[in-house]
């Protein structure tokens, strides 16, 4: 009787059957999916986070693979813990690099804040953003070496007050029609120089290697 | 099976978007630009010709009660399978892609054909009109991503060669010297009044095209 059930289309066993078999299939068909594209996604997506910081770090800079170093790093002005990557070469620090989200126009901006050990900036790239295009996207090395300000600057050499646009007093342009986008994003590198000093400051001392061998 | 009516439909009168009115969040949210149309209207038909054949040969499984969550659930997986497998051996694709890729779930016209053409149909025809929709999708992104882009940043096919490999870079091309800058035209009142246009356009060739016609009728009236 119940293999009757199962044959007739509008029995309700059979869409309780064809249901539940759908999902079980379809399920099975996903964790495949996943099992096989799972490390070469990794993989691929740590060479494009590779890629973005060797833009800001000079070649040759770092031995180590920085990615394995991020450490969270709360901050008021950031819309999530910065990352902190450090780059070693044989076994004394480099340079370091922030990854920091602050708020702009249309969404957060990711961008990513390159510094050397004592504090100045080596390079600044905005990784992805939503604000508007045609305006705010000077920010993008792509369309304007706008980002490229910042090289040199640290918190020393600039006063806080600098640390701003131009309309707000501070040192940096802002540009025609877009305030808010370029104020977001020194508010962020200002944030990243911080977040180096602080942990400049307060981290471990280092055991490098040639002292450990 | 009138193979010539179904690409006569897909193509033209009863296109996606402009007479189904149908896959438009895709179709205004990506269309900045002509690249990025054709991408999305390929990645599109797609997953479409993946649905289409799929449901078409389950058709005789799937009972007419539970239909719409057994289409659902396949949708969704076989866009979700695309997504992944073109995350992971075609990584260059993706990053121009990617984004497209998850909205294509968002896009009613592979549901719409999967419920109104591949679950009536033998797998041969629901394949071609797979390819007969995708197509007229496609031609209608890339117009109104074209319109939008000469208008907003003065490049036609920009960026052409990371969708389609270093060969067409050839379809790069700079419209205006200085680029008009008619910002409106990138932001998104700028795809609805493209689409509107567009429409306007199909119209008054439709009624050209009948026009004939009905005067010969209140002649014959007459």
């Amino acid at each position: 009787m119940t293999s009757i059930a199962i044959m007739d289309r509008s029995h309700p066993v059979y869409q309780a059957v064809l249901l539940g078999g759908a999902c079980a299939v379809v399920s099975l068909a996903l964790i495949g999916g996943f099992l096989l594209t799972n490390e070469t996604i990794a993989e691929k997506t740590m060479e494009d986070q590779l890629s973005s910081l060797n833009q800001v770090l000079p070649q040759g800079s770092y031995d180590n693979n920085p990615l394995d170093t991020m450490t969270p790093h709360e901050h008021p002005l950031l819309l999530r813990p910065a990352e902190l990557i450090t780059a070693t070469k044989d076994g004394a620090i480099t340079a370091t690099a922030m990854q920091v989200t602050v708020a702009g126009w249309g969404g957060p901006i990711d961008m990513l804040v390159a510094t050397q050990p004592d504090g100045e900036i080596l390079g600044v790239r905005v990784i992805s953003h939503k604000d508007t295009p045609g305006l705010a996207d000077k920010i993008e090395i792509a369309k304007s070496s706008w980002i490229t300000s910042f090289n040199g600057h640290s918190l020393t050499n600039t006063t806080e007050k600098q640390w701003a646009v131009q309309k707000d007093g501070g040192m940096f342009d802002q540009f025609t029609g877009a305030t808010i986008t370029p104020r977001a994003v020194v508010r962020g590198v200002h944030s990243a120089l911080e977040i180096q000093a602080d942990w400049q400051k307060n981290k471990p001392i280092q055991t490098t290697e040639a002292d450990s061998e | 099976m009138n193979y010539s009516q179904l690409f006569k439909d897909g193509l033209w009168d009863n296109n996606v978007a402009m007479g189904q009115m149908l896959a438009l969040c895709p179709l205004l949210a990506v269309t900045t630009s002509a690249t990025n149309g054709l991408g999305m209207g390929l990645a599109s038909m797609a997953v479409l010709l993946m649905t289409n054949t799929l449901i078409s040969s389950l058709r005789g499984i799937i009972s007419p009660q539970v239909r719409i969550p057994v289409l659902i659930v396949l949708i969704a997986t076989a866009v979700t399978l695309t997504d992944m497998v073109i995350n992971a051996w075609m990584h260059d694709l993706y990053k121009v892609l990617g984004l497209f890729i998850a909205l294509i779930v968002t896009n009613c016209a592979i549901f719409g054909r999967a419920e109104s053409f591949a679950s009536k149909q033998a797998i041969v025809p629901a394949m071609a009109d797979a390819v007969a929709m995708g197509l007229g999708f496609t031609w209608v992104l890339v117009a109104i991503g074209a319109m939008r882009e000469v208008l907003g940043s003065g490049t036609l096919f920009a960026n052409a060669s990371l969708l389609l490999g270093p060969h067409f870079a050839w379809l790069e091309t700079q419209i205006f010297a200085t680029s008009p800058d008619i910002l409106i035209a990138i932001l998104p009142p700028g795809a609805f009044m493209a689409l509107g246009f567009l429409i306007v356009i199909k119209r008054i060739i439709d009624n050209r095209v009948r026009q004939p016609a009905d005067t010969s009728l209140v002649q014959l009236q007459s």
